[in-house]
């Protein structure tokens, strides 16, 4: 069968690097450049804030706007969606004297947990593997974080500038400038409409990447800057929803197994979260890795057919869906990082580096710590008499990284998902193992196979999916309603993908794409881009996602 | 030319209405009412013809409904009055028409104008209570304005279709939707919004008493939420060649043909 | 109680909008029920609403009446409920109807609920029914004070016939300077190509169920035999079958017409938002188990290619009666 990698889409990077081209008084000029605001970028936002306050003849020198951040969502939050528990570690260091813990938006710490291995019938409780222990985190729904932190970051004077996209990462001489961004009011061919108006130039002293998973910038700037590590990127896709419920769940829940298949032959990786939002809501997700090797896998499916195992489908009995959403999380953990995380005038943090520990589910305190440490790099190479772009000038933040809880532990596990690989019992066993030794065993490291190598087959998952049905379980389409996408239609297509594919491709990317963008067609396959959530599952598999027009997509509020 | 924009903030993304006080849970982040930004829009496009012009945005509401004057501003108005004040809230038609229209009068704007409703529920009837306080012309559902000489002239579309309407100014005009298409704000146009003047005023500022004012001073109340009536029984039937007729007898019975 | 019922017309006749919410006056009991008819030359048009359910209609027949703007009406009004004793004025919504209603209120000071599709007596209270957040919930409102004013959802109410006779009393007419500073420089221009979907009365609507855009002539032919406007889906409007100006729906418009007919569409939740609280909903979809079955009125499974011209002829022959 096709690959997904042997049909790639037409994508150049280099159409997405250019020197600024608005004359030099039309450029909008700001000291530091924060493309993202989700938890990185706002830690970094809210680190320099912090840093200016002592610093006044920097800030000073920083023009108008020392710190702005933009978003491409239509607020911050709208684009933010994660399980969650937080490792509260990286915003104890960032709010140190200022925020207490109690101050921040969470849903109480976590109390109780459980792992559960399910079955067709049943829940077996198994004990919590110790990479997996949640005591001493919180509960959070991202987008509330991020709305949070985001007030946080104007708060200590960043602005903060939704509904922008950053299309084009500005570079000359080989130094990075800062990012265009994206244009408005295009219509389906990219004619103007009466009301376009054109992106812009926005040129920063240093301009930090924290775009989140597939981050459109973050892919552009690691080609062409050679940033890449050894082992490809892989990525999973978690589709959750949010319901108000009946009763208060009274614990952290994992799952693994079902609607899982154990053979290594299907590899698919992943697991369940259930986790309690307050005492009437909780979340539900289902994560699987996008090295799956079905056809016809679906990971929404798969979250509607887990909500009818007897054990789940207890939780949310006399409960109601209120909100849905998708995105995708970078597996590849320490193996796939990027060899180096700056170049001249440019830094990259939180997930679009590729800052996650799997085995623990946990990104979110990387994200910070990352941002918080990319703000104090800035910050440094800001000093009297340096310069952002020499070569070498923003080194600090790697070197700061290298030193930091992100990378020990993100060393520690790193061959545990490669080892899932092989199926999850024997990944299990090599996980045990890993754990038990720290990381120690097995010596040197696994590889990551990228996920549109994966050779897809057919194995008849689209079987078992339950028929929709309205409260308990829900189509794609009232889902993707449920997320709060309202893109206009007539917007240009931002999804860069083949159309004329073979039948199976074709298939594939009907059934994974949670927003059903794709649909078979007799030659190929057709897309509808409005009802896009951007969680970038395409990218992963022979496509190609950029960000649309500004504050298109989602309107998360509780994920 | 002094033109003033009434603008609204409404919640961003699904509404849903507190189960105890009764009124709208306007607890959310907020937006500009996209109806508004016709509006703005046509304020814009008057004063770039005009020359020598100035739109203000005028808006009632709590502390954050600037958030919603901010994109207002973004798209290039001049300058906003807000009107916060806690003893507002909970204002209906005529408490609300009431404070507004000593807002407004404290402008003195040659042109008053008006989205075509809000999204939340709130009817198409602000405009025509204001101008009366205001004892000024009003214009509704208006899908064009010209200005000269001293007036408006004004498309008005209706039911029976559209009717050209001329007003001395001062006026007021509520614009409908099919009006214009707004402009998206620029990059430097949102990064501006900020340093633009922005006035805040409290009913007293406004001599408003506070018996005229919220639910004190309003003059309708809200009882109880309930969930709509079903739609009633919902047939379904199969096409054996006589689906058209059953249809058409569906219709009869229902006096819709 | 005293009522007031405002009595719009167009024309020589008296809106079916108006003549709902005179019977539904009436059928509320206690009390005088009038009916208000301002405009030129009305007299004759302001006793046939004795056919309809008045005792009383007041008249306000005035060179300055004929156009149909809101300001000289609320002068007339106020004072005829002040001078009247009227503790009740009652509106059908249209453009004039809730710019009248809302001057009222402002003149008055009295309390003003809109968008009601019921009014009944509860003890001693007055409440009004209204639907709120895209006709997801109903609230119940009231009045805290009389006068108290009305605005109800067009085609609310359906007249009601009687035999009756109204009694006709003239009432002055007394301008502010302000209300004559608007003038209608030219009235109702009608609109060439029939009624725009936001306005007409029914809609017929086509989806991808159809097939193809050389199918959307069954939908332009039924939409036609019944004097309404043709509709569209998102996924048709972005295959451009038709054009977005018809689109209905969450991104395109929202619609409540009393008929809604739903020709090959499958009812996703982004179509729904917009047209579900139309009166009555038809649907007519080849797959049994398309979502819009679920809050249709009335469902057929089958063939629109088959069902729809079959539909429309048997309307046109109705109608030929």
């Amino acid at each position: 069968m096709t690959k997904p990698a042997d049909v790639p889409p037409p994508f150049r990077t280099a159409n997405y690097i250019a020197p600024p081209s608005d004359p030099a008084d039309e450029r909008i000029e700001v000291g530091v450049l924060v493309v993202g605001a989700g938890p990185a970028g706002l830690a970094c936002a809210i680190r320099l804030g912090q840093l200016l306050e002592d610093a006044p003849e920097i800030r000073e020198r920083l023009g108008e706007v020392p710190v702005a951040v933009l978003d491409k969502g239509k607020q911050a939050g709208s684009h933010l969606l994660s399980g969650a528990v937080v490792n509260p570690r990286a915003l104890r260091r960032l709010f140190k004297g200022r925020k207490r813990i109690d101050e921040m938006p969470f849903y109480g710490p976590v109390e109780h947990e459980s792992v559960y291995f399910l079955t067709g019938g049943s829940a077996f409780r198994i004990p919590t593997p110790p990479t997996m222990k949640n005591d001493g985190n919180y509960v959070a729904s991202l987008s509330r974080l991020g709305r949070w932190l985001a007030e946080q970051a104007e708060a200590g004077g960043a602005m903060i500038l939704p509904e922008t996209a950053a299309v084009k990462l500005l570079v000359a001489d080989g130094r990075t400038r800062g990012v265009r961004t994206g244009d408005k009011g295009r219509g389906r061919d990219g004619e103007p409409l009466g009301n376009f108006e054109p992106g812009a130039d926005v040129v920063a002293r240093v301009t930090v990447l924290a775009e989140g998973t597939q981050g459109h910038l973050t892919g552009v700037a690691l080609e062409h800057f050679a940033l890449a590590g050894e082992n490809p990127q892989v990525w999973a896709l978690g589709v959750k929803e949010v319901w108000k419920v009946a009763r208060p769940l009274d614990r952290v829940i994992h799952t693994m197994g079902w609607p899982l298949r154990a053979a290594a032959k299907y590899r698919e990786f992943g697991g369940s979260f259930i986790y309690p939002m307050g005492n009437d809501m909780l979340t539900i997700g289902m994560v699987v890795g996008l090295d799956y090797r079905d056809v016809e896998l679906s990971v929404h499916d798969l979250l509607q057919e887990l909500k009818t195992h007897p054990f789940v489908r207890k939780l949310l009995e006399g409960g109601e869906r209120i909100e849905w959403g998708a995105k995708t999380i970078p597996e590849g953990g320490f193996l796939a990082l990027p060899r180096r995380l700056h170049a001249p005038g440019l830094l990259i943090c939180g997930d679009g580096a590729g800052l996650v520990n799997v085995p623990a589910l946990k990104g979110i305190h990387y994200a910070i710590e990352s941002g918080s440490l990319a703000g104090e790099a800035a910050f440094a190479a800001l000093q009297r008499g340096q310069t952002p772009w020499t070569p070498g000038a923003l080194s600090a933040y790697d070197e700061a990284l290298a030193q930091s809880f992100v990378w020990k532990d993100l060393q520690e596990v790193r061959n545990m998902r490669p080892a899932f690989g092989r199926g999850f019992w024997v990944g299990g066993a090599l996980a045990g193992m890993m754990t038990a030794t720290k990381g120690r065993f097995p010596p040197g490291n696994m590889r990551t196979e990228r996920d549109a190598d994966i050779e897809p087959i057919r194995a008849g998952r689209a079987r078992a999916y339950p028929a929709a049905d309205g409260k308990l379980t829900f189509d794609k389409l009232s889902s993707v309603f449920a997320s709060g996408n309202k893109t206009r239609d007539d917007e240009p297509s931002h999804i860069l993908v083949r159309r004329e594919v073979p039948k199976d491709i074709a298939e594939l990317w009907t059934h994974m794409c949670p927003a059903h963008v794709y649909e078979p067609t007799d030659s190929g396959v057709d897309v509808t881009p409005s009802n896009c959530v951007q969680c970038g599952a395409i990218t992963a598999k022979g496509g190609r996602l950029t960000p649309p027009e500004g504050g298109s997509g989602p309107e998360y509020t509780q994920t | 030319m002094k033109i003033a924009v009434c603008v609204k903030q409404v919640p961003e993304g699904s509404s849903r209405i507190d189960p105890e006080t009764k009124r709208l849970d306007r607890s959310g982040e907020g937006a500009l009412n996209p109806f508004d930004a016709n509006a703005v829009e046509e304020a814009l496009q008057l004063r770039d013809t005009s020359g020598e012009s100035e739109v203000v945005l005028v808006t009632m509401g709590p502390a954050k409904a600037q958030d919603a004057l901010r994109k207002a501003l973004a798209m290039g108005a001049d300058r906003a009055v807000l009107v916060a004040d806690e003893g507002a809230a909970g204002a209906d038609l005529v408490a609300t028409s009431y404070a507004l229209a000593q807002a407004l009068e404290r402008e003195r704007a040659d042109l008053i104008l008006f989205g075509q409703q809000a999204g939340d529920s709130d009817g198409a009837v602000l405009w025509a209570a204001v101008a009366d306080r205001l004892r000024l012309p009003v214009v509704s559902q208006a899908a064009e304005i010209t200005h000269g000489d001293g007036k408006v002239t004004v498309k008005r579309q209706t039911e029976f279709g559209y009717d050209v309407i001329e007003a001395e100014l001062p006026a007021v005009v509520a614009v409908s939707d099919a009006i214009n298409e707004p402009r998206y704000p620029s990059l430097k146009g949102i990064m501006g919004a900020k340093s633009k003047p922005q006035e805040t005023l409290s009913l007293d500022d406004l001599g408003v008493a506070a018996d005229r004012a919220g639910e004190r001073g309003s003059r309708t109340e809200v009882y109880a939420l309930g969930d709509p009536p079903a739609r009633g029984d919902s047939t379904k039937i199969d096409d054996d060649g006589n689906a058209a007729q059953a249809i058409l007898d569906f219709l009869a019975e229902r006096r819709l043909v | 109680m005293s009522t007031l019922v405002f009595l719009e017309h167009h024309g020589d006749e008296l809106l079916k909008g108006s003549l709902g919410v005179l019977a539904k006056a009436t059928a509320l009991g206690d009390g005088e029920v009038a009916g208000v008819v301002l405009g030129s030359n009305v007299r004759e048009l302001a006793a046939s609403a004795g056919n309809f359910g008045a005792a009383k209609v007041y008249v306000a027949d005035h060179p300055q009446l004929e156009a149909p703007l809101p300001q000289p009406r609320v002068d007339v009004l106020a004072r005829l409920v002040e001078d009247g004793g009227i503790d009740t004025v009652l509106f059908a919504n249209s453009v004039l109807a809730a710019d009248v209603a809302a001057g009222l209120a402002a003149r008055l000071d009295a309390g003003l609920n809109w968008d009601l599709v019921d009014l009944t007596w509860e003890g001693a209270k007055l409440v009004g029914k209204r639907p709120a957040l895209q006709d997801s919930v109903y609230v119940e409102v009231g009045w805290t004070s009389e006068p108290r004013l009305a605005l109800f959802r067009s085609g609310s109410f359906d007249p009601s016939a009687t035999d009756g006779s109204a009694e006709l009393e003239d009432l002055q007419v007394a301008l502010e300077d302000f209300s004559t500073a608007a003038r209608m420089v030219d009235q109702a221009h009608e609109e060439s190509e029939g009624p725009s979907i936001e306005d007409a009365p029914v809609i017929v609507a086509g989806g991808r169920g159809l097939g193809g855009p050389e199918n959307f002539v069954l939908v332009e032919q039924l939409a036609k035999a019944l004097g309404g406007a043709v509709g569209a889906t998102r996924a048709v409007v972005d295959a451009g079958w038709y054009p977005y100006a018809t689109q209905v729906g969450q991104t395109g418009k929202t619609v409540s017409p009393k008929l809604y007919i739903a020709c090959g569409i499958s009812g996703a939740i982004q179509h729904k938002v917009g047209m579900q609280s139309s009166g009555t909903i038809v649907a007519i979809n080849k797959d049994a188990n398309a979502p819009i079955f679920e809050f249709a009125d009335l469902g057929v499974v089958g063939d629109v290619h088959e069902v729809v011209p079959k539909l429309t002829e048997l309307v046109k022959q109705r109608k030929g009666e």
